[in-house]
């Protein structure tokens, strides 16, 4: 714990800190520019709301929690099937084995901007009933699932070849199946294992969700941009940053605390 | 098989003439061995002369190279033998407990019983709960395992073998991984498993334990078993002289 000197000390140095930085950015030439074209109250209250004309940055902002929170939920699903195949041993599966390989290579190599393209102007353009219609957040949703799946697959990866074959190995002796096994001995220890891991991924997805806008769909960033073009003031880039941030922090502390809770629990596990 | 009567004549367990090679190094080099019912069998031998491989073999952890292993009248071996099937009637219990770490003692032994055997909770508890009573660790159900000592780590592993109903007890340098002063507790529940009548296959570099609970020593030497007989034998007047040279060295590390 600090003391009261310590305290003191790490005060007056963050005070400091931050009165420097306020002077550099006030004392700048273009500061009074900056300040009205990026902080007016005016502006930011306007790009909250919406005007007649534009939308709300915070409303478009749903949009966002929308497709993250419909992805998420896919890609856990999606990574955990891959990491699963990857790993099937025995020849008969080597098909399989390598679809999983070929889909994380290229999945991982091809940027998601382009995937987001392929899927969102490719699929419509090829005419296959119901599949060719889907909304742009549907293909922008699906491009996310895609290209995290391949992430998170191999952050699952990771977890499952960090659990130790002696615990395979004991719950074979017990009789469990190869498929028992990996579902109550492995893969919990290996979902545990990753978690801290899983949710940096999730909090990059957050922030790509804003790449959707390329497709059209009208979410925070994409809000932001009509409401600078019309009204010739940045603050609502503003609005849009603080709301990523927003959203972001809270996961970010619970990443933390997770990391922190396992390390207790490891050297709890150690004293013992 | 096709009487209990027939089934209560055969031998717990027969080993012919197993080979196991790992890549070049031929580790088993041709096992013989019987283990009738009841019978406490200790391997001794130096660390690499295929005592872990052997058990692992027993439990077709490792397949054999060629050789037959037959338990209960049934060749495990065979081609198109169910292998967890056959793995329900074997326990085996590792040097590094190898417990389930996200599960409580209790999970850690009813998950065999109601995954493989298809016991209820209820009944799968129950019998976990009778043998963690019987063995003293009643009152560590609900624990986890790094909360418990080694020794009662280990004695945990014993009850979740034992809660299959295993005829057969491979266990495989039990004590190896122990403090000395936790060495003794978990003896004590082999002790009392041999009492009660259960056949076990013990890999061990415990001379004395092994001298004290076994019917018979196998000395393991090389991948071979180079002289077996009754303890008292074995430790007495060993006939091979590479016994012999064994037992000198372990009594001059003060180990008998």
């Amino acid at each position: 714990m600090l003391g009261g000197r310590a305290v003191l000390v790490s005060s007056v140095s963050t005070i400091l800190f931050f009165a420097v930085i306020a002077v550099i950015v006030v004392l700048a030439p273009g500061s009074e520019i900056v300040a009205q074209r990026f902080f007016s109250p005016f502006h930011l209250r306007q790009s909250i709301v919406g005007t007649a004309s534009t939308p709300s940055v915070v409303g478009a902002f749903l949009l966002n929690v929308y497709i993250f929170a419909i992805s998420e939920v896919l890609i856990l699903i999606l990574a955990l099937v891959i990491a699963v195949v990857r790993q099937i041993p025995g020849p008969v599966f080597f098909p399989l084995r390598m679809v999983a390989i070929a889909y994380t290579d290229i999945f991982r190599g091809v940027p998601l901007i382009l995937v987001l393209y392929i899927i969102g102007f490719g699929v419509p353009g090829l005419g296959l009933g119901f599949v060719s219609y889907l909304s742009d957040v549907t293909y922008g949703i699906i491009a996310l699932v895609l290209v995290y799946s391949a992430y998170v697959a191999e952050v699952y990866r990771a977890g499952i070849e960090s659990v130790h074959e002696s615990q395979n190995a004991a719950a074979r002796s017990l009789g469990l199946s190869r498929w028992q096994s990996l579902r109550f001995v492995v893969l919990p220890q290996a979902v545990r294992r990753v978690i801290p891991p899983l949710l940096n991924d999730f909090i990059g997805l957050q922030k790509d969700t804003a790449l959707v806008s390329v497709l059209g769909s009208i979410e925070a960033v994409r809000a932001a941009q009509i409401y600078g073009a019309s009204q010739f003031n940045y603050a609502s880039y503003v609005v849009a940053a603080l709301l990523f941030v927003l959203i972001t922090i809270p996961l970010a502390r619970f990443t933390d605390r997770l990391i922190a809770r396992d390390k207790r629990r490891r050297q709890a596990g150690a004293v013992a | 098989m096709n009487s209990s009567e027939a089934r209560g004549a055969a031998p717990a367990l027969i080993l012919e003439d197993v080979h196991k090679s790992f890549g070049e190094s031929e580790v088993l080099k041709g096992i013989d061995l019987v283990v009738e019912p009841h019978e406490v069998v200790c391997l001794i031998g130096a660390s690499g002369s295929g005592k872990s491989t052997l058990l692992k073999c027993v439990n077709l952890t490792e397949p054999v190279d060629s050789g037959r292993i037959v338990v209960e009248g049934e060749e495990i071996t065979a081609s198109g033998v169910d292998v967890n099937r056959v793995r329900r009637k074997i326990g085996i219990v590792f040097q590094a407990f190898n417990l389930f770490p996200h599960m409580t003692v209790l999970q850690n032994i009813t998950l065999s019983p109601r995954q493989v055997l298809k016991l209820d909770r209820k009944g799968a508890e129950q019998r976990a709960l009778e043998l963690l009573e019987r063995f003293g660790l009643a009152d560590k159900r609900d624990e986890y395992p790094d909360r418990l000592s080694g020794g009662q780590q280990q004695r945990v592993a014993i009850v979740r073998a034992l809660a299959m109903r295993p005829s057969l007890m491979l266990l495989d340098e039990v004590t190896s991984a122990l403090d000395p002063e936790l060495v003794a507790e978990v003896l004590q529940v082999i002790r009392e498993l041999a009492g009660e009548g259960m056949t076990m296959l013990i890999a061990t570099h415990e001379m004395s334990f092994a001298r004290d609970i076994a019917n018979r020593v196998c000395f393991l030497d090389e991948g071979t078993i180079l002289e077996q007989g009754q303890p008292e034998r074995i430790f007495t007047s060993p006939e091979n002289p590479r016994t012999r040279q064994f037992l000198q060295r372990i009594i001059a590390a003060g180990r008998l």
